[in-house]
C-alpha cells in the first residue's frame, strides 16, 4: 500500500444551530485503501462526508485531496477533484431513465446532449463494474441492489477515484452485502480509494483496511482491523458498555388479542401486496416480522390499522370482527401505532408537543369533554406526564415537534401511545435513525408494555433488535409469511437467508 | 415573551412598511405628491361615514375570508368563494322574492337558502376531490365561471323583471325579508350618521367569526381539520377520516361563503341586480392570507382593506392621484405579507430548534 | 429509449382517438337537426387554432414550472400582465415588439413568483394566488394612468392591430411571390364528401389565414420537446422537479433551475396573454383572460405534462371557445356530440362493470339528448362556459394514467436531507 494520502482532513469543525456536529476531526485516508468510518447515529459521520463532498462547508479546518489543499463549494468541485459520494438514501429520480440519472450534471455534448457518447461511456463504466440492466429502463423498475449499483456507476461515470459510500449495507440483506463487498474489493484492485461508513462492526472488520471511529463529533481513534475486536470497536464508539435489546422470561399468555385471517391487500394498481396471511398476537407477546423492505410489511401494518383497504380476509380484536371498522374506531378500541416514518405518519411537525400528544387519541378521554370539545388543560397535563415519564428532552411542551431531535420525537410518540389505554401496539421500525440512549429507552418501554400485557406487532430492519425483543419471529417475503422462527435459535444470518428466499422452511435453496 | 410578540408583529409591520414605501414610489413616478395624497386619505378616512361604509365592506370581506380560511386551515384552497356567494345570493334573492313569511322567519329562510346553495356549489368541488382527486383550485375556478357566467347569467335572463329604469334585476324581496340598519344603535354613542346605513348583517359576521374561532380552536372537528392541514398522512393514521373531513370542510366553507353577499341584499338592494358586488370572493382570499386564518387577524385585515377602499375614494374626487393606487397597495401588502410571514416563521422555528437543542445538548434530526 | 417507445404507443392511440372523433363530428354535423358545416369548416378551425394558442401558452408555461417542481397557480395573473403590457407596447411600437414585451413582463412576474417560492419558500399555491390578486390591480392602475388619455379607459385600451396573416401555398391557397397558388385542401373541403371534406376542413384550418405570431408560438411545442428531452438544460430542469436532492448532489444548481423554470413559465404565460390581447381581441380589456391560465393548468394535466398531448388538449379548448364566436347552430349540434361521447362512456362503464360510471353517463346522455331534441338552440351562456364544463368533464371522466413530476409543489431547501 502506498503512503500517499488520498484524503487528509485536519481540524474539521462544523456547527449547526445549538449543536456541534464535528469538532476538530482529523482523518487520513491512504491512496487505494478501503477506509471505514464508524460511529453511532449522530456521531457526525454523515456530516463529515458531506463536507468532504462539498455539500456543506466546514466552519473550520483544512482539507487536502491527493496532497493538494482544496476548498469545495459544491459537489461539482468535489467531482472535479475525483471525489464521488453514494448517499444512504438513494439519489435517483424514479421517472428518469438509468442513463439520464447517470449523466445528470455531467452530460456529454454542449447544450444538446450527445446521447451516443453518453451511452458509450456508460457501457464502458458498466462493463468494468458489471452493470446488467438496460440503461433506458426507468429507475422505478429497479430493485434495491440494482439501484445501489446505478449509484456507484453514477460516481464512476464522473471519473471519481475516491468513493464515499454512506451506510451502503443498511438497505441490503447479508447475502447482498457479500456481493457489494466483492465489488468494493474489485474497485480497490482497480486503484480506487473507498471511504465507507458503517456501524455494523463485523462487516467493518471484514472489509476495511483501516478504521476511524467517531464519537460525539470527535475522532476517537484510527485502528487496523487486525489490532481490534468488535468489542473494542464498540467501546470506542459508545465510550461505555453497549445496551442490548435482550428480552427473556416469557410473559406470553394464551389470550389472543389480535387475529388476522387470510388477509389480502392490493395496491392501487390491483397488484397483490399482502397475500392471504394469517397472524395471531397474544396478550403479553411481541411478534416480530422480518423482511426485506417492500415485501408487504408496510401494507400489512396499514391494513391492520385500517388505513389501507382490505381486499379479502378478516381482522379480529379479542374475537370481535373489526375488518370494516374505520381507523378512528380502531384507535378508540385500543390500537396504538408507532409509524415507520414518524415525520410522515406520526407527527404534526409545526404544532406544539402538547397537540402532538393528542394525535391518535384526540377523540378519547382525557382529551375530549362533552363529546365535542377539546380539553386543553387535560391534554397539557398528559403531555407533561409523557415528557417526564419517557424522558423527552425539551425546553417545554409548547415548542413545535420539529424542534426536537429524532430520538426525542420518537420517545414522545412511544410515550403518547403507551400512556393511552391501548390493547394492541403496532410498532414499525421504532428505533430507526435515533441515538443509542433513546434506542435503549424505546426497548425498555416495549419490554415494560409487554410485561403489562400489551400485544405488540414489531416490524424492524434491525435484525438484532427483532431477535432480542420478539417472542416469535415471522419472515415476510413477497407478501406472505415464509417462515416462523424461535428467536432463541435465530441469528441475523439465518434470518437473512429466509428474507431473500435463498432458504425456505421446507427445503434448502 | 417579548420575543414571541416581536415575531407576531414583525411580519405585518414589514408588509405595511413595504406597501407604503412602494405606493409612495409609484405615486412619485406618476408625478403625484405622496404626502398630499396620504393627508387627503387620512382626513377622509377619519370621518364617521367613511368608517361606517368601511365596516359594511369589511363585514362582507370578513365572511368571505372566513370561508376561505376554513379551507386554508386544512390546506384546502377554496378559490370558489366567488362563485359560491354570487350563486348563493342570487338564489336566496329569487327564493326570498317568491315567498312571504313573518319577518324574522323570512330573513332566516333567505339566509339558509344562501348557505345551502353555497355549500352545494363548494360541495361539488369537494366530491370531485375525494372521488377523482381533482385539485380544488382547478375545479372551483371552473365552477366560478359556470356558476356566475353560466347559471346566474342564464337564470337572470329568464327570471328578470324590468323596472322603470330598465334595470335588469330579480323581483324585490318583500319588507318582511329585510334586515334593519344599525344606525340608531350606533347613534347612541356618536353623532347622527348622514347618508349611509350600517348593515344589520354586520352582527351575523361577528357571530360567524366567534363560531369560527370556537370551531377551529376548541372542538374535536377543529383539531381534526388543523391536523389534516398540518400533515394529512399523520392525521389519517390518527383516525381522521380524510375524505369525510374534506367534504365537511368544503361544505362549511361554502355555507359561510353563501353569506357574503347578504348584507347588501338584505340591507340595501332587496333584490339581485347587475350592480351586485362581485370579486368579494377573491378579495377574501387576500384578507385570509393577511389575517393568517385567525379570527382576529382576519377581522383586522378585513377592516384594513375595507377602510383603504373607502378612504381612497377621495383620491379620485380630489384628482391629485389615481385611486387605483389602492389596488396596487393591496397587492403589494399581500405579496410582501406572504413572504414576510414565511421568512419570520422560518426564523421562529430555527430559533426554537436552537433553544431545544441547547436545552438537551443533542443533535437535531 | 423506453420513454420514446411509450410516446410512440400513446401517439398511435392518440391518432385512433382523433380519427374516431372526426368521424363522429362528421356524422353529427351532417345528420343534426339543424345541419351545420361549422364544426369542421376551415374557418372554424383556423379560429380554433388561434384561440388555442393562449391556452397552449399557459399550459406550456405551467409545464415548465412544474417540470422544475413549482406549481404555478399564478399563470392567470401573469397572462393578465401579458395582455396589458402587450397591448401597451403594441400601441407604442407595433405588434411584434408588443407581444415580446408582454412575454418579458411575464418573465418579471415569474421572477417575483420564483423569489417568493424558491428563495423565501412561500407556499406555492399561496404565492400564485397572491400574483393573481395583484395582477388585475396593477393593470387597472396602469390603464388608468396610460389608457385613459389615449382613447381607452380604466378597463380597456384603445383598439390595436396585430401582425399580418398568411396562408400556406398550395395547401390552402396562399400567395407565393405574389402568385396565388391553388387551394387544394379548400377544393376538397368544398366537395362535401363526408369525413374526407371534414378532414380537409380541419387540416386547412391549420394552414389558412394564420397570424405569423400564431405560427411562431406554435413552434414552441416542438422546441419544448427538444429542450426538455434532448438538452442538458432540459434534463437538469426535469431532475429538479423529480428529485431535487439528487440534482443537488450532482452539483446542479437547483435554485437556479427552478428560477429558470418559473421564469420560462412567466415568459410563456406573458406571451399567451399578449397574443390574446393583440392578435385575438384587438385591444386590452379587463377580465379578458377569463380564467385561461387555469384552463391551461387543466390542459397540462390532460396532456400528462407532455408538450404534444398538451397541444391537442389546447386545441380542444380552442375549438370549444370558437363555437361561442361562430354559428349559433354549431353549439346545438355539439350537444349531439356530447350525447355520443356519453353513450361511449356508458358502454365503457358497462364493460368495466363500473355501474356508477354507467349510470351517471347514461342518465346524462338521456337528459342532454332530451334537451337536444326539444330545443332549437342553446342559451347564449352555454358556449361561454363550454371550456370550463369540458375541463371538469375531462378531469372527472378521463381515465389516463397520469405522471406528474414527483417533487412538484414541495418547497425545497438545500441541505435538508
Amino acid at each position: 500500500m502506498s503512503e500517499t494520502l488520498a484524503v487528509e482532513l485536519v481540524g474539521i469543525t462544523k456547527r449547526f444551530p445549538g449543536v456541534i456536529a464535528n469538532q476538530d476531526v482529523n482523518l487520513d485516508v491512504r491512496d487505494g485503501e478501503i477506509h471505514a468510518i464508524c460511529g453511532e447515529n449522530g456521531a457526525g459521520k454523515s456530516t463529515l462526508m458531506k463536507i468532504l463532498y462539498g455539500m456543506q462547508p466546514a466552519d473550520e479546518g483544512t482539507m487536502k485531496v491527493n496532497g493538494e489543499l482544496v476548498n469545495f463549494h459544491s459537489p461539482k468541485d468535489a467531482i472535479a477533484r475525483g471525489v464521488g459520494m453514494v448517499h444512504q438514501h438513494f439519489m435517483l429520480a424514479d421517472n428518469l431513465t438509468v442513463l439520464e440519472n447517470v449523466i445528470l450534471g455531467a452530460e456529454p455534448g454542449h447544450g444538446a446532449i450527445d446521447f451516443a457518447e453518453a451511452r458509450r461511456h456508460l457501457d464502458e463504466v458498466g462493463e468494468a463494474y458489471g452493470l446488467t440492466i438496460d440503461p433506458n429502463d426507468l429507475v422505478e423498475t429497479l430493485e434495491v441492489g440494482e439501484r445501489q449499483r446505478v449509484e456507484i456507476i453514477k460516481v464512476l461515470f464522473r471519473g471519481a477515484k475516491i468513493l464515499i459510500l454512506d451506510e451502503p449495507t443498511a438497505v441490503l440483506v447479508p447475502q447482498e452485502v457479500e456481493e457489494l463487498f466483492r465489488n468494493m474489493r474489485e474497485l480497490k484492485a482497480q486503484g480506487h480509494t473507498i471511504i465507507f461508513i458503517d456501524h455494523k462492526l463485523d462487516e467493518v472488520l471484514e472489509i476495511a483496511d483501516r478504521i476511524t471511529v467517531l464519537r460525539r463529533g470527535k475522532t476517537v481513534a484510527t485502528v487496523e482491523p487486525s489490532e481490534v475486536t468488535t468489542h473494542d470497536l464498540a467501546e470506542l464508539m459508545v465510550g461505555s458498555e453497549l445496551p442490548s435489546p435482550e428480552t427473556r422470561e416469557s410473559t406470553v399468555t394464551d389470550h389472543v388479542v389480535l387475529e388476522v385471517r387470510g388477509l389480502t391487500v392490493d395496491a392501487a394498481d390491483g397488484s397483490p401486496r399482502v397475500r392471504g396471511v394469517d397472524l395471531t398476537v397474544h396478550r403479553g407477546e411481541i411478534v416480530g416480522i422480518a423482511g426485506v423492505e417492500g415485501n408487504g410489511q408496510g401494507e400489512l401494518v396499514e391494513a391492520i390499522l385500517g388505513i389501507a383497504p382490505v381486499s379479502a380476509g378478516t381482522l379480529l380484536l379479542e374475537g370481535e370482527d373489526i375488518t370494516k371498522w374505520s381507523v378512528r374506531q380502531r384507535r378508540e378500541a385500543g390500537f396504538g401505532y408507532v409509524p415507520e416514518d414518524r415525520h410522515r405518519r406520526g407527527m404534526l411537525l409545526a404544532s406544539p408537543l402538547w397537540e402532538n400528544t393528542m394525535l391518535g387519541q384526540q377523540s378519547r378521554v382525557p382529551f375530549v369533554k362533552g363529546g365535542l370539545w377539546i380539553d386543553k388543560k387535560a391534554a397539557r397535563e398528559r403531555s407533561s406526564m409523557v415528557v417526564s415519564d419517557f424522558d423527552v428532552r425539551t425546553p417545554s411542551i409548547d415548542v413545535p415537534a420539529k424542534a426536537l431531535s429524532g430520538g426525542n420525537q420518537q420517545k414522545l410518540i412511544i410515550g403518547r401511545e403507551m400512556s393511552a389505554d391501548i390493547r394492541v401496539l403496532i410498532a414499525a421500525h421504532p428505533t430507526r435513525g435515533i441515538d443509542v440512549g433513546a434506542q435503549a429507552a424505546v426497548w425498555e418501554s416495549l419490554r415494560t408494555a409487554r410485561s403489562q400485557g400489551l400485544a405488540t406487532l414489531l416490524i424492524s430492519a434491525d435484525l438484532d433488535e427483532l431477535i432480542g425483543l420478539s417472542d416469535r419471529l415471522l419472515v415476510m417475503l413477497r407478501g406472505a409469511f415464509t417462515a416462523e422462527l424461535d428467536p432463541a435459535e435465530a441469528t441475523p444470518r439465518i434470518l437473512g437467508g429466509y428474507m431473500t428466499g435463498a432458504v425456505t422452511e421446507s427445503g434448502q435453496g | 415573551m417579548i420575543k414571541r410578540i416581536g415575531y407576531a408583529l414583525a411580519a405585518p409591520t414589514i408588509a405595511a412598511v413595504v406597501a407604503i414605501l412602494l405606493s409612495a414610489v409609484v405615486l412619485l413616478i406618476n408625478g403625484s405628491d405622496p404626502v398630499v395624497a396620504l393627508q387627503a386619505v387620512i382626513e377622509h378616512g377619519t370621518q364617521l361615514e367613511t368608517n361606517i361604509e368601511a365596516l359594511n365592506r369589511a363585514s362582507a370581506l370578513y365572511l368571505s375570508a372566513i370561508a376561505v380560511a376554513i379551507g386554508f386551515r386544512m390546506s384546502l384552497f377554496n378559490i370558489g368563494v366567488e362563485g359560491q356567494y354570487v350563486l348563493g345570493a342570487f338564489m336566496a334573492a329569487a327564493v326570498g322574492a317568491q315567498i312571504s313569511l313573518p319577518p324574522v322567519l323570512h330573513v332566516l329562510v333567505i339566509i339558509l337558502t344562501a348557505m345551502a346553495v353555497g355549500a352545494v356549489w363548494s360541495g361539488i368541488a369537494g366530491v370531485m376531490k375525494v372521488t377523482r382527486n381533482i385539485h380544488e383550485v382547478i375545479s372551483t375556478i371552473m365552477l366560478n365561471v359556470i356558476g356566475v357566467a353560466g347559471i346566474v347569467s342564464y337564470l337572470l335572463s329568464r327570471w328578470k323583471v324590468e323596472d322603470a329604469n330598465l334595470d335588469t334585476k330579480l323581483a324585490d324581496i318583500p319588507a318582511s325579508g329585510w334586515m334593519p340598519s344599525l344606525n340608531t344603535w350606533v347613534e347612541l354613542f356618536t353623532r347622527d350618521i348622514k347618508r349611509v346605513q350600517l348593515h344589520g348583517f354586520v352582527l351575523v359576521a361577528v357571530a360567524v367569526g366567534i363560531g369560527y374561532h370556537l370551531l377551529i380552536n376548541k372542538t374535536r372537528l377543529g383539531f381534526d381539520l388543523r391536523a389534516t392541514g398540518a400533515n394529512p398522512l399523520a392525521a389519517e393514521a390518527s383516525g381522521v377520516p380524510p375524505k369525510r373531513t374534506i367534504i365537511v370542510a368544503m361544505l362549511l366553507s361554502g355555507a359561510v361563503a353563501g353569506l357574503v353577499g347578504l348584507g347588501q341584499l338584505l340591507g340595501v338592494d332587496h333584490n339581485y341586480n347587475l350592480r351586485f358586488a362581485q370579486m368579494l370572493g377573491f378579495a377574501g382570499i387576500a384578507v385570509a392570507l393577511l389575517g393568517r386564518n385567525n379570527a382576529w387577524g382576519i377581522a383586522f385585515a378585513a377592516y384594513l382593506f375595507g377602510w383603504l377602499e373607502r378612504a381612497s375614494g377621495v383620491l379620485a374626487i380630489k384628482g391629485d392621484a389615481p385611486r387605483e393606487i389602492v389596488t396596487i397597495m393591496i397587492g403589494v401588502i399581500i405579496l410582501s405579507a406572504v413572504i414576510a410571514f414565511a421568512v419570520v416563521e422560518r426564523r421562529r422555528l430555527a430559533d426554537m430548534v436552537r433553544q431545544a437543542a441547547a436545552a438537551t445538548q443533542e443533535a437535531p434530526s | 429509449m423506453t420513454t420514446m417507445v411509450k410516446e410512440g404507443t400513446s401517439k398511435a392511440r392518440l391518432l385512433i382517438v382523433l380519427a374516431s372523433m372526426l368521424v363522429a363530428v362528421s356524422a353529427v354535423q351532417n345528420f343534426a337537426r339543424f345541419p351545420t358545416e361549422d364544426l369542421t369548416s376551415s374557418g372554424t378551425w383556423s379560429i380554433a387554432v388561434a384561440w388555442s394558442v393562449p391556452i397552449l401558452m399557459a399550459a406550456l408555461g405551467g409545464m415548465f414550472a412544474e417540470r422544475a417542481g413549482i406549481v404555478n397557480i399564478g399563470l392567470e395573473g401573469m397572462m393578465i400582465i401579458g395582455t396589458w403590457v402587450g397591448a401597451f407596447y403594441t400601441l407604442l411600437a407595433g405588434p411584434w415588439v408588443g407581444i415580446i414585451a408582454g412575454g418579458l413582463a411575464g418573465v418579471v412576474a415569474g421572477a417575483v413568483m420564483a423569489l417568493a417560492t424558491v428563495t423565501f419558500k412561500v407556499d406555492q399555491i399561496i404565492a400564485g394566488v397572491a400574483i393573481n390578486l395583484m395582477a388585475p390591480g396593477l393593470t387597472r392602475f396602469l390603464s388608468d394612468v396610460h389608457f385613459s388619455d389615449r382613447g381607452g379607459s380604466i378597463t380597456q385600451s384603445p383598439t390595436i392591430v396585430g401582425v399580418s396573416r398568411f396562408s400556406v401555398p398550395f395547401l390552402s391557397g396562399g400567395n407565393l411571390f405574389g402568385w396565388k397558388s391553388p387551394d387544394l385542401l379548400g377544393a376538397v373541403e368544398r366537395a362535401h364528401i363526408i369525413v374526407l371534406s371534414d378532414l380537409a376542413g380541419v387540416v386547412r384550418g391549420l394552414f389558412w389565414n394564420m397570424s405569423w405570431w400564431t405560427l411562431a408560438l406554435l413552434l414552441i411545442v416542438p422546441f419544448s420537446v427538444w429542450l426538455l428531452w434532448r438538452t442538458s438544460f432540459g434534463l437538469r430542469l426535469r431532475s429538479c422537479g423529480e428529485h431535487p436532492d439528487a440534482a443537488d448532489s450532482l452539483g446542479v444548481n437547483v435554485y437556479l433551475y427552478k428560477f429558470y423554470g418559473v421564469m420560462i413559465s412567466g415568459l410563456l404565460a406573458g406571451l399567451g396573454g399578449a397574443f390574446l390581447a393583440v392578435e385575438l381581441s384587438g385591444l386590452y380589456k379587463e377580465g379578458q383572460t377569463q380564467g385561461k391560465g387555469f384552463i391551461g393548468l387543466a390542459t397540462l394535466i390532460f396532456g400528462n405534462w407532455r408538450p404534444i398531448l398538451t397541444f391537442f388538449g389546447a386545441l380542444l379548448f380552442g375549438f370549444t371557445e370558437t363555437l361561442r364566436l361562430r354559428d349559433p347552430d354549431a353549439p346545438h349540434a355539439l350537444l349531439l356530440l356530447v350525447v355520443i361521447a356519453l353513450i361511449y362512456l356508458a358502454v365503457r362503464g358497462a364493460q368495466k362493470r363500473n355501474w356508477v360510471s354507467l349510470g351517471v353517463s347514461a342518465l346524462a346522455a338521456v337528459v342532454i339528448g332530451f334537451a337536444y331534441f326539444t330545443s332549437e338552440g342553446v342559451p347564449d351562456q352555454l358556449p361561454k362556459i363550454t371550456p370550463h364544463l369540458t375541463v371538469l368533464a375531462v378531469l372527472m371522466f378521463g381515465t389516463r394514467k397520469l405522471r406528474p413530476p414527483a417533487a412538484e409543489g414541495i418547497p425545497w431547501s438545500k441541505g435538508e436531507h
